[in-house]
């Protein structure tokens, strides 16, 4: 059985008459990237941050590490790191600064090399005012995991980074990740959660509408699997759509693209029509849904589990 | 070196890199006590016997109720204390240590004064000098604690304003700094009494310059300190990391409790 190292059990969050999250249970285990996926409002913040201490559970009960974040949230600050989705640091203190005083208030000795890798070497003198929002993200990152946290909180952790930044942040978070940190992940990316999580659980209305591995939920849905082919030749024109499981088809810059329920029979039919009329095959791809075309088919049908 | 000092370090240097902390610490006591040295003193020679005290209280109501409130409330409502909770900075630590800088640089600033006020318009130096500190150390206290309450009851940077505004304009008209408290009407001298300017400046006449106090300086000095415990007290209890996230403690009016003891000073000190 896996180590759970966070337990959310019928978890209830309320902000007067509004119900942000609704009784939802999940847990985490050591060493996992868990994604937490829903659209603004659906009650993403609210469970991360009162796994953080921040806010006060109305209902239910949260542990981190064996540990209730509400009660004792002062036994959880080593232990847990966070990066806010607004970072929440002082315009004018220096990015050497803030890592001496955060890791001064951790007991531990500041990590500049962390500084240096996620691209801030050059602006150890600059004011935090001073950084563009990549850097400020980045900065944020480096003194969540400055004192090695065994679990850490990533709150949409590549809003505003470039594409060399957003490489480097997933390296270091499958590097830690191979260290034994867990990760709690909440983002609007699906790509990035699909890419990175080994968990994903899809929040909606303050519910979980639906919860498992990438690859689980988009196997799950109605989504079709998307296949496009090039040929030399024009065998596929004259077979139009006429393939097995295809429920769509369409033709764009010479490809043929075929929407299969059933991507095995289809590819088979497409591949044994092109050898039967000796043409011969330039290019293949399938594109399984991903997991933005199975939120938003969640999403639009709005139902919870 | 520990985080207390580390933090210390950052707020007092935050002092002198805000702009607006700037201006409040330094340059507008300062500059004020120049266009005072300037100004009154060829109009109202008598304003020498009390120029060092006035401008020290000047410069203190300056840098503690115009300048510390508002960044712990911009702080609060930009999320730095929610970042600050999480990785364990305690809320004494953002109470106690921005009152701290703050008193550091109205020390300077009050050094400063002291210094240059005798040479440059010939005014009188305290006769007592453990007076004068303790007077100085007293009033920094008290009013530290009025600007740190103001910034943990304040909902917006607006409020704090209107809230600096309550006690600084009556401390500027009514506090013994520009008129001597003699020279007020008797109804009026009891609605100054309520005014921490106005027993700082009482207990600096008695206690540090060797003239008459209008009332019992010793008292004054009582009434400040123990004004600035109830304020500190009220903060630490008022005190919220996040105002739309948790629940507050205590009403926000509990904090006119720190006037307390000056309401008992008007009934007992005339």
């Amino acid at each position: 059985m896996k180590d759970s190292v966070i337990k959310v059990t019928e978890f209830r969050k309320t902000y007067g008459d509004v119900v942000a999250v609704d009784g939802i249970s999940f847990d985490v285990h050591r060493g996992e990237i868990f994604g937490l996926l829903g659209p603004n409002g659906a009650g993403k913040t609210s469970t991360l941050e009162s796994l953080e201490g921040l806010r006060f559970p109305d209902g239910g009960s949260l542990q981190v590490l064996g540990i209730d974040p509400a009660r004792q949230s002062r036994k959880l600050r080593n232990l847990i790191g966070v990066q806010l989705q607004t970072s929440g640091l002082p315009e004018s203190i220096q990015v050497d600064e803030a890592m001496r005083f955060f890791c001064a208030y951790h007991g531990v000795a500041p990590r500049y090399d962390l500084l240096d890798r996620l691209g801030l070497a050059e602006k150890r003198r600059a004011q935090y005012h001073q950084l563009s929002t990549g850097l400020q993200r980045r900065l944020a990152l480096a003194l969540a995991v400055a004192h090695d946290p065994p679990v850490l909180f990533l709150d949409e952790p590549t809003a505003g980074l470039d594409v060399p930044s957003r490489v480097e942040l997933h390296n270091l978070m499958r590097e830690l990740q191979a260290a034994g940190t867990t990760i709690i992940l909440a983002t609007h990316d699906m790509a990035e959660a699909e890419e990175m999580s080994d968990r994903v659980a899809i929040l909606l209305c303050g519910r979980i509408a639906t919860r498992g591995t990438p690859m689980d939920i988009t196997a799950t849905g109605a989504g079709l699997t998307k296949v496009s082919v090039r040929t030399e030749g024009s065998s596929l024109s004259e077979a139009g759509g006429t393939f097995p499981a295809v429920s769509r088809s369409t033709v764009k810059d010479e490809y043929h693209i075929y929407f299969s329920t059933d991507i095995g029979p289809t590819v088979s039919a497409i591949i044994a029509h092109i050898d039967a009329r000796e043409d011969t095959l330039i290019d293949l791809r399938v594109e399984r849904p991903s997991l933005e075309d199975r939120f938003l088919e969640i999403a639009t049908a709005g139902g919870a589990q | 070196m520990s985080a207390f000092l580390y933090h210390f370090l950052f707020e007092f240097r935050t002092g002198l890199r805000n702009k607006t902390l700037l201006m409040m610490n330094y340059l507008f006591p300062l500059g004020f006590y120049a266009m005072m040295g300037l100004v009154m003193v060829p109009i109202n020679p008598l304003f020498l016997e009390t120029m060092i005290p006035g401008m020290a209280v000047f410069a203190i109501l300056a840098a503690t109720l115009l300048g510390l409130p508002d960044p712990l409330v911009t702080a609060r409502e930009a999320g730095i204390f929610r970042s600050y909770k999480i990785n364990g900075v305690p809320a004494i630590s953002l109470l106690v240590i921005p009152a701290l800088t703050t008193v550091l640089h109205v020390l300077l600033v009050t050094a400063l004064i002291t210094a240059t006020a005798p040479l440059f318009f010939d005014a009188p130096l305290p006769v007592d000098w453990l007076g004068f500190a303790l007077t100085v150390l007293v009033t920094a206290f008290a009013c530290a604690g009025l600007g740190v309450l103001i910034g943990v009851i304040s909902p917006s940077s607006r409020m704090t304003v209107l809230w600096s505004q309550l006690i600084y304009l009556p401390s500027m008209l009514l506090g013994g700094m520009m008129l001597p408290y003699s020279m007020l009407p008797a109804t009026v001298r009891k609605m100054a009494q309520l005014l921490p300017a106005t027993q700082a400046m009482n207990a600096f006449r008695g206690l540090a310059q060797g003239l008459a106090a209008d009332f019992s300086p010793h008292g004054s000095l009582a009434i400040l300190l123990t004004s600035g415990v109830l304020a500190f007290g009220l903060a630490v209890y008022l005190f919220n990391w996040d105002r739309s996230n948790t629940t507050q403690r205590g009403h926000p009016l509990l904090a006119l409790l720190v006037l307390l003891p000056y309401a008992v000073g008007v009934l007992l000190l005339s």
